[in-house]
């Protein structure tokens, strides 16, 4: 604690600073550990004034019961404000997530399938009704951007929190968008797409949009015909250039010209808003760091941004949103050139954002307790002026994912999960250890966000906290997360929107697993403390009494031997992995190492004077090996894993699903002639559609599946025949 | 089970003594007496730095290190350069320890039996008899696995390979442990075929006992990885349930050359015997399966099919607590000259529970330990050595195996006897009739004993240590261990005695070699090589080598108090001597 209170000393003046006479912040939703990272926190222990203390309006409004009709991290995150607030919650739940978190008073609103369950209107609003609910709380995703369902929120006489079914559509139309925001004086992406393609029309077009800019032919696709150029000079000579390929292409050479930024970022600005006519600015966010489109670091505020760029972001982000007379949590998004700062509005999404929590950390506003107080009709708890920004916070989403295989979803029961034990942080998810994480739905299991005195310090909390943090059951990202986190150019500052594709190769070193790992992972297996109320079989495992005490330990990535000494410390060889053909194996590593057992699956080993603890915890045939720098999932072989084909149907003929998926569509019949990469079926998971292609040319022999069917990993969708046999 | 437990005092003799505080914390509390006084560990008098342990551990360490060469060279089989050519016969062909290790659960103990078997016995080397036998977990359950090793002569079938065949299923027919063997083998080695084929012990004994194992509700499997001809074939064929690798295990009489020879008929070895025509056609066997790894997980799978005919786990007396000493001890307490005594309570203080020692009868026949202990767990007596066995010795030796066979508690020996003792005073005391008594005792005690020899077991005293003539379930060696009717120099001088030679160089180099090869004959190798032991250990595996098989024993006594097995039980005794209520047991249709 002496740590927190020295945290808590240096910030209170800039607290104080901040807001002369701010009111103290919103609950935060905090996890026990971390009482020291928070804002929130800090004040409760500097004062003893209560924890929940802006100043309400003289008729303060309050919401009595909420509905949320969501599931998971968002469902339990907006339960936890409700339940500080007083305010009850109905929660619904779908046959897949009848055992979830969130589940609590709880209604059954159908199958597994979102379309039968979270997206169908009319069941949430009876249950809405039926419950008694005097509001409903979208969260993101699913119904949160629907203005219809916005409006039937309303006309059944239900607070629906966010903004007004108008403000959604509005925001929801690209063109639409952009018009009013150019209206309301925001920047749009500068471009031309105008239908007189006369060279000096474009030329002069050209030297309104400025440079650097694209074109791009306006019926084509795929990339191709596109030219960036970087000056005047060039662009006539690219523009033909265009325009030739693209009348090759595509038949038509009509082009359109667009902004090109060399070096995007994706910065973002929470606005909230009231019935009243209030709009502030909760600073902006960097979201910089995706894959597939998809955030997985988010952090706040956005480094190496001047005040003066913040200060614009922040004006045109309340702009935009009065342009749409907005109510409530919204994001407004730009696109950031990294050189000159200039930023061009995006879209703005309409609801409370998975990355919400970073701009909790650093305002100290609960945003789920302003959503039920705008709801409510209350006006903004705190004016402009008083909305500080202090410290610097970063989210990382852990994600059910195979980062490796161009980050394919993954599902599966959680077997084992552990908080970060020593790094203060936040943890908002759905998911508990035994939970299955469904492939009906997005597999994100949890947010890790951390909050230091500046980015740096933050950075550093969350790597120590991705260190920590152990999940074993479906593949994850964490592993790739560290990576991130730990990259030079990260940690230098900010990044672009192509930061992973273009560092892909540093941010998927090889793994290569230390000598000293398979040797952890062997000693898990053979080092046993003796334990009340077990046999000599049951705690004598892998013993081999005529083989000097050896044990010998098979891993895709190496083999083990161990053998104990008398004085119970072991000698340990391990080889490199069964060598491809013609290649000579690595060669052999001898270690010595003490070995202690301090929990179920914790070991304390000693290497030639380096010490080392490791959790291991086996999964079938794998074993996940956790230690301070980094994680490893090693593969057992034994008779369960040894190639054997598993009978008819299966072996090289069969298509097999990559991953628990949903069938979505079956394209071929028994007896049908199919040709190599020819899809077959057509599996979702995860929002993810995924073809599945014929490996060679043959006859289908079965076909297992049926359209809607859900399946597991390695389930034998379509059994193929040799094509001899097919004529 | 309620049992009053006295805490000992320390020993009179090591009041004087250096008494080494033990440095291990125990892990687990040590149950406390009813009167609430924990029981004691039992004291030492091992001082590590002393000349004498210095000396002890060099002796024991260089012997550990030979049998664990020796150990390593016998793992090879036939070697690396046959084991790759065998397994290019076939894809996915994997070698016996290879097989077993995909048989056994991932983290299964494997208690293996006479590695060194056939040890320089034959003018050809036959590493392991060529056949690995040894106890070990598949699919939750104990099992005995033989399999043969066909990097050695084919897996053919040498004497000493039948006669460690037959051992593992004496081992399993005892302990009531399902069978499997995973069979590639050219059957008997017919220049030996006298020593193999005809007499009570040989050949057609492996058949008589899988009938009969198969008939007190045994299980009997068979996995077929290659040939398995003319006598061998009966092994699949009097199995309960056999598993084929297809294109690779082969079942027939008589193979290709000798059908040709015989009736004329052309026919290659798959058609003739192969795993499709067995499983499809002729019905000798139930599963098939596309590799070796196929194979065994399919016996994996049979196991876990086998109902009530197998024995289930039960849980130790007590709960298990490591000795205070570190095993490692193990290795200093045995001077090197093997003549020098030594107190076997260093030894017990290293493998029991605590190191506690529940010592009967302590201050009588004081040559002879007597008391109670746990090890892993597991309640059992232990008698151990700590001199020549003297009349009061063998009579308080008598009474202590009474006294377990009474209470159903099976017996440990340790073993370092030179004897009874000679001489006018003891036989006007009668040590002939005592040591009957005791012989007598340990040939009738109907709890299961377990023998260890830790030093010397040399001629009665064998006997009344339970030597391998008086059916221990397992006997186990260590490495500094002898074996034989007396000395090697008392021996060799009783020859000359008797032969009435006189003294002259030729004599004196006739008796030297005498002795020296008596010497050779004594060695634990020796024995060991010839199936007179289940193997030698090293010391520091005492223990668990100990409480692997005493539990073996106790599950085995669980089943049979629970009924187990589908066929009668009593499965104690001679295999020949029936007497067995078992049925007729699985008939292949």
């Amino acid at each position: 604690m002496l740590r927190s209170l020295s945290r808590v000393r240096a910030r209170t003046p800039l607290v104080a600073a901040a807001t002369a006479r701010r009111a103290r912040p919103l609950v935060p939703t905090v996890v026990s550990r971390r009482q020291y990272a928070t804002p929130a926190a800090a004040s409760a222990s500097t004062t003893a004034a209560p924890v929940v203390n802006y100043e309400p309006a003289k008729e303060a409004k309050h919401l009595k019961k909420v509905l949320i009709a969501n599931r998971g991290e968002i469902a339990c995150r907006v339960i936890r404000t409700a339940r500080k607030l007083g305010i009850r919650t109905v929660a619904v739940y779908s046959d897949a997530d009848k055992d979830c978190l969130h589940v609590e008073m709880a209604y059954h609103i159908g199958p597994a399938p979102a379309a039968e369950s979270y997206l169908v209107k009319d069941k949430l609003l009876a249950v809405a009704a039926a419950s008694g609910a005097d509001a409903i709380h979208p969260g993101y995703g699913f119904l949160s951007e629907s203005p219809p369902f916005a409006a039937a929120v309303s006309a059944a006489g239900m607070k629906f929190i966010g903004p007004p079914a108008e403000a959604i559509r509005a925001m929801g139309s690209k063109r639409e968008s952009k018009e009013i925001m150019v209206a309301a004086g925001v920047p749009c992406v500068p471009g031309y797409h105008g239908a007189e393609q006369a060279e000096d029309v474009l030329c002069k077009a050209a030297a309104d949009v400025g440079f650097p800019l694209l074109i791009k032919p306006t019926h084509g696709g795929g990339g191709k015909g596109m030219r960036v150029v970087r000056k005047m000079d060039d662009f006539v000579e690219e523009l033909r250039s265009a325009q030739r390929e693209a009348a090759k292409s595509f038949g038509n050479d009509e082009v359109l010209l667009e902004r090109w930024l060399e070096r995007p970022r994706h910065i973002e600005v929470q606005v909230f808003a009231d019935t009243q006519g209030n709009c502030v600015s909760l600073w902006e966010r960097d979201c910089s760091v995706q894959r597939r489109h998809q955030k997985i670091i988010e952090e706040a505020p956005a480094p190496g941004l001047s005040a003066a760029i913040k200060q614009d972001l922040a004006e045109k982000a309340v702009a935009a949103a009065k342009a749409v007379n907005y109510v409530g949590a919204g994001t407004v998004e730009f696109i950031m050139d990294a050189e000159s700062g200039e930023f061009f509005f995006m879209e703005m999404n309409t609801r409370l954002q998975v990355e919400h929590p970073v701009t909790e950390e650093v305002t100290g506003v609960d945003l789920v307790a302003w959503q039920f107080a705008v709801a409510a009709g209350n006006p903004l708890p705190m004016t402009q002026a008083e909305i500080p920004c202090i410290g610097h916070a970063f989210e990382a989403r852990i994600y059910a994912e195979r980062p490796e295989s161009n980050f394919l979803p993954d599902a599966g029961r959680l077997i084992h999960t552990a908080a970060p034990r020593d790094a203060p942080h936040r943890l908002d998810t759905g998911f508990r250890e035994g939970d299955d994480v469904s492939s009906y739905y997005d597999p994100m299991i949890a947010k890790l966000i951390v909050h230091g005195r500046d980015r740096a310090e933050a950075l550093a909390m969350l790597r120590s906290a991705l260190d920590q943090y152990q999940v074993v059951g479906p593949s994850t990202n964490v592993d790739f997360l560290r990576v991130v986190a730990a990259h030079p150019k990260f940690a230098a500052g900010p990044v672009e929107t192509n930061f992973i594709p273009e560092h892909h190769d540093e941010l998927f070193p090889p793994k290569v697993v230390p000598a000293e790992v398979l040797a952890q992972a062997a000693l898990s297996i053979a080092h046993h403390e003796p334990s009340q109320g077990e046999g000599a079989w049951g705690s004598l495992p892998g013993r081999r009494f005529t083989d000097s005490s050896a044990h010998n330990y098979h891993f895709d990535e190496g083999e083990v031997v161990v053998r104990q000494r008398p004085d119970f410390s072991y000698d340990i060889t391990v080889s490199g992995a069964a060598a491809a053909e013609g290649t000579p194996a690595s060669p052999a590593t001898e270690l010595h190492a003490t070995v202690k057992r301090t929990g179920e699956h914790e070991l304390v080993t000693q290497f030639a004077g380096s010490h080392g603890t490791a959790t291991v915890i086996p999964h079938g045939p794998k074993l996940h090996i956790f230690t301070p720098e980094a994680q490893y999932v090693l593969r057992r072989r034994g008779a369960e894993v040894e190639g054997e084909e598993t009978g008819a149907g299966a072996g090289s003929d069969a298509l097999t699903s990559p991953m628990p998926a949903t069938v979505i569509d079956v394209r071929v019949k028994p007896g049908d002639t199919v040709t190599e990469g020819q899809v077959c079926a057509v599996l979702e998971s995860m929002k993810m559609e995924i073809n599945i292609r014929a490996g060679r040319d043959g006859k289908i022999a079965a076909v297992n599946v049926g359209k809607g069917q859900a399946v597991e990993e390695g389930a034998v969708l379509v059994a193929l025949e040799p094509v001899e046999e097919a004529k | 089970m309620l049992r009053t437990r006295i805490a000992r005092p320390l020993l009179a003799a090591s009041r004087t003594r250096a008494v080494v505080v033990p440095s291990r914390t125990l892990i687990a509390q040590p149950p406390h007496l009813p009167n609430g006084a924990p029981p004691q560990p039992l004291p030492t008098a091992i001082k590590q730095n002393s000349p004498e342990t210095v000396a002890a551990k060099e002796h024991m360490g260089q012997l550990v290190e030979r049998y664990e060469g020796l150990r390593a060279k016998a793992r090879e089989g036939g070697g690396k350069k046959t084991l790759d050519k065998w397994k290019s016969r076939g894809t996915g062909k994997l070698g016996a320890r290879e097989r077993i290790s995909a048989l056994l659960d991932p983290d299964s103990a494997f208690l293996e039996l006479s590695p060194l078997a056939a040890h320089e016995v034959y003018p050809d080397d036959l590493p392991g008899a060529g056949i690995v036998t040894g106890i070990g977990t598949v699919s939750g359950r104990r099992c005995m696995i033989v399999a043969n090793d066909p990097t050695v002569k084919g897996g053919a079938y040498y004497p000493l390979t039948v006669k460690k065949h037959l051992r593992a299923q004496q081992v399993a027919l005892e302990n009531r442990l399902p069978c499997i063997y995973l069979v590639e083998s050219g059957g008997a080695a017919l220049p030996y075929q006298a020593n193999v084929f005809p007499d009570h012990d040989h050949f057609g004994r492996i058949f008589y006992n899988m009938a009969r194992m198969s008939g007190l509700g045994i299980p009997q499997i068979s996995v077929v990885h290659g040939i398995s001809v003319a006598g061998g074939a009966y092994m699949p064929a009097m199995s309960d349930v056999v598993i084929i690798v297809k294109n690779q295990g082969r079942i027939f009489l008589a193979g290709p050359p000798l059908v040709k020879a015989a009736t004329g008929e052309v026919v290659d070895d798959e058609t003739l015997g192969g795993g499709e025509m067995h499983t499809s056609v002729s019905g000798v066997a139930d599963y098939l399966a596309n590799n070796d790894s196929h194979a065994l997980r399919l016996a994996r799978e049979a196991v876990l099919d086998l109902g009530h005919a197998s024995v289930p786990s039960v849980k130790p007396d007590r709960p298990v607590r490591p000795p205070v000493y570190p095993a490692s001890d193990l290795n200093t307490i045995v001077p090197p000259d093997s003549r020098q005594a030594f107190d076997m309570r260093e030894v017990i203080a290293r493998i029991t529970d605590g190191s506690e020692f529940r010592e009967f009868k302590k201050e009588y026949g004081k040559t002879v330990i007597t008391g109670f202990a746990e090890i892993h767990g597991h309640t059992v007596g232990i008698i151990g050595n700590n001199g020549v066995l003297l009349s009061p010795s063998a009579l308080k030796a008598t009474h202590f195996i009474e006294l377990c066979n009474q209470r159903g508690i099976p017996l440990v020996f340790l073993v370092n006897v030179s004897g009874y003792m000679v001489g006018q005073a003891a036989e006007r005391g009668g040590i002939a009739k005592d040591g009957a008594k005791m012989v007598r005792a340990v040939a009738r005690a109907k709890v299961p004993k377990f023998t260890m020899v830790v030093n010397g077991s040399y001629g009665a005293g064998n006997y009344g240590m339970c030597g391998r003539a008086y059916s221990p379930r397992f006997l186990f060696m260590w490495p500094n261990a002898k074996v034989c009717v007396m000395g090697p120099d008392q021996l060799s001088s009783v020859m000359q005695t008797v032969s009435g030679k006189r003294h002259s160089d030729d004599a004196e180099k006739q008796f030297a070699a005498l002795r020296d090869r008596i010497e050779k004959e004594s060695e634990a190798l020796y024995s060991s090589a010839r199936l007179w032991d289940d193997g030698i250990i090293q010391p520091s595996d005492t223990r668990d080598v100990l409480g692997l098989a005493i539990e073996l024993a106790a599950d085995e006594k669980a089943s049979r108090k629970n009924g187990g097995g589908g066929g009668g039980n009593g499965t104690r005794g001679e295999i020949g001597a029936d007497g067995d209520s078992g049925d007729w047991g699985v008939f292949r249709m």
